[in-house]
């Protein structure tokens, strides 16, 4: 692992107060510039100085970019929030809490308290991947090189992707992506194009579309909110997360699902996955293949066994496959309903 | 500004580890470059051509109205490998000009169909064509030296008429062999870097430094393929080749057009029938 060194390489700071201002920065520094949220993945790029960005554009004084918004009268039409609201603030809402409480929970879980305090929304969506190879600095795919180191019989690849890799095996650390996916959420980037709001899902991109980047945004582009529509408002929802350390650590994998049923039978759902690919991933052939059924352990088992459908584990991760069928299971049928299988 | 991306590996080697992209940019600007300068010297300053002699009268009565120049075979294999090559060149350069798709799939699929085609080709010319009518010949050579010298003023006698290949696109030959042997050997080994049908992977099969000058090596044949590829297209579609770039669909060129560029003597077209062959 790289040595972190307690002085980070010299680089020019702004502190914008706009999104106006923080976006003209941004676009003039370009591909020199550096974001800031919360801080938690910057400071370990800039610390280990494996990132030296000439100009690091500090988004905490933007007003703007934090709170929660409702869209319509009352929130008829969801709520929008900005990007640098922080998870604290976005699990201690109480409109999140009421009707979007899979949001909640999945911020809920990240990482500690201290850390929750401080990182954001839109930074924990948009955090880069926790390869360790890639994090230490290593010529990797995913930092411009031609190897990744993680895909070799000797790598330490217990954490990394068993879907859609493509070179790089790395995966999205995100816990609060798959639940704004369940959510059918939208973000708003303000590009250099002016604005554009994307599907969530959307949001994120795999490696075989660009093996550099686990989101969309190009530098001179600024995530600045997330709405959340009100389709899915007070829906049942699930959302899991595994990790090695219960008080404080990244998803091995976590599922989030946002379901309508009529009666016994699934009338809407969505659900999503993150821990298994480079990007979180929507189960839409496993959304297509429950709909009408019966929310029971039986429908749960055929989803979590078509979910791993195509999964080519890596040397130390297998158990991803059994995780991930399991946590798609439980999604759907619920924790009582069904029992664990490995 | 250099012409490599260099990095350092875990074990504090300085090892290349591809070209730098804007040699993409360089490739492109140099084949239009090529072209804009060709088509205006043809167009406002070449001289017209002279060659040694004219076609003798009962040479010139014997060839059919339509010379045969390319069997189906040959062509089948020109056009099967143009496929795989703009398919190879498109799916490796636009990524890395901000055009964003999963390309390396295809990348990999067209490069084994390259290889196959070019293996076909390789064999196919060794023993059903005339496998040196493509190389240049001592007439070539001294043609060449001949037309230097009347483009400087200097006093020589005319050259040949060509024989099947004139000597620019045998060079032209000569060069796609080099870059497109460079891409296919580099390729097929770094095919094992990623999981395809053929090989299990295997990132280990050479250390860092051989990875590294192979990546160096099919980049750089890669952005000499974008020029060369950029010439061809050009030279195929200007009007005074177009009896060529058609005998490559239809498989024969017009008796006028073969009399007046080539040299029955060095190209023998055999008329002992109707369905005469081209070798």
């Amino acid at each position: 692992m790289a040595v972190i060194r307690d002085v980070m390489p010299a680089f020019e700071l702004y502190q914008p107060s706009s999104v106006a201002d923080a976006q003209k920065l941004l676009q003039h520094h370009g591909s020199d510039a550096w974001v800031l949220a919360g801080g938690l993945d910057s400071f370990d790029w800039l610390k280990d100085r494996i990132r030296k960005p000439k100009a690091v554009v500090d988004l905490s004084g933007v007003e703007e970019l934090r709170g929660v918004r409702t869209l319509g009268s009352n929130g008829s039409d969801g709520i929008e929030i900005g990007a640098m609201t922080t998870l604290t603030e976005v699990v201690n809402h109480p409109l999140i809490k009421l009707k979007y409480d899979l949001l909640a929970q999945s911020a809920e879980v990240v990482a500690s308290p201290q850390i929750r305090n401080q990182g954001t929304i839109g930074g924990n969506v948009s955090q880069d991947t926790r390869c360790w190879y890639y994090r230490a600095g290593w010529p990797c795919y995913r930092a411009g090189g031609n190897i990744c180191y993680a895909d070799t019989p000797e790598g330490r690849n217990r954490e990394h992707a068993i879907l859609h890799a493509d070179r790089c095996v790395a995966v999205n650390p995100s816990d609060s992506a798959p639940a704004l996916i369940a959510l059918d959420a939208k973000f708003v980037v303000r590009t250099t194009k002016g604005e554009r709001v994307v599907a969530a899902e959307d949001y994120f991109i795999g490696p075989d579309i660009d093996i550099t980047r686990l989101h969309i945004l190009q530098p001179g582009d600024l995530l600045t909110a997330i709405r959340i529509p009100s389709e899915w408002a007070g829906a049942q929802f699930y959302f899991e997360k595994v990790r090695d350390r219960n008080v404080w650590d990244f998803p091995l994998m976590n599922v989030a699902s946002a379901m309508v049923t009529s009666g016994d039978r699934i009338e809407r759902i969505r659900i999503a996955v993150n821990g298994a690919a480079a990007r979180p991933l929507r189960l839409k052939a496993v959304e297509d293949a429950v709909l009408g059924k019966p929310r029971n352990a039986a429908t749960g088992e055929m989803a979590g066994k078509l979910a791993v459908q195509g999964a080519v584990p890596l040397q130390f991760n297998a158990y991803k496959i059994p995780l991930m069928r399991n946590l798609v299971k439980r999604s759907i049928g619920g924790v009582e309903e069904v029992t664990w299988a490995s | 500004m250099g012409f490599l991306e260099w990095a350092t590996n875990p074990w504090g080697q300085t090892v290349p580890i591809h070209i730098a992209w804007f040699l993409i940019w360089v490739a492109m600007i140099a084949g239009l470059l090529f072209l804009i300068v060709h088509a205006t010297w043809l167009r406002y300053f070449a001289e017209p051509r002279e060659f040694v002699h004219d076609t003798p009268p009962q040479v010139a009565a014997r060839i059919p109205e339509q010379v045969p120049r390319h069997s189906l075979v040959a062509r089948l294999f020109h056009w099967v490998m143009a496929a795989p090559m703009l398919t190879l060149l498109f799916t490796a350069f636009l990524p890395k000009v901000g055009v964003q798709f999963p390309w390396v799939t295809y990348h990999w699929i067209a490069g084994a169909v390259l290889t196959v085609s070019i293996l076909f080709h390789v064999i196919h010319a060794s023993f059903w064509l005339d496998f040196w009518a493509i190389w240049p010949d001592r007439t070539d050579v001294e043609d060449a030296w001949k037309r230097v010298q009347r483009f400087f003023g200097m006093p020589a006698p005319p050259p040949h008429k060509f024989a099947k290949y004139p000597l620019e696109n045998k060079l032209f030959h000569g060069v796609i062999i080099v870059c497109g042997l460079s891409v296919i050997f580099t390729g097929v080994l770094m095919m094992s870097r990623v999981r395809t049908a053929f090989f299990p992977r295997n990132p280990y099969l050479f250390g860092d430094m051989t990875w590294g000058l192979m990546y160096v090596l099919h980049g750089l044949a890669g952005v000499g393929l974008i020029a060369l590829v950029i010439m061809h297209v050009y030279f195929g579609l200007r009007p005074e080749k177009l009896p060529i770039t058609k005998s490559m669909i239809f498989g024969w060129m017009d008796r006028d057009f073969y009399l007046e560029e080539h040299d029955p003597e060095r190209w023998i077209v055999d008329t002992s029938s109707s369905s005469s062959t081209s070798k």
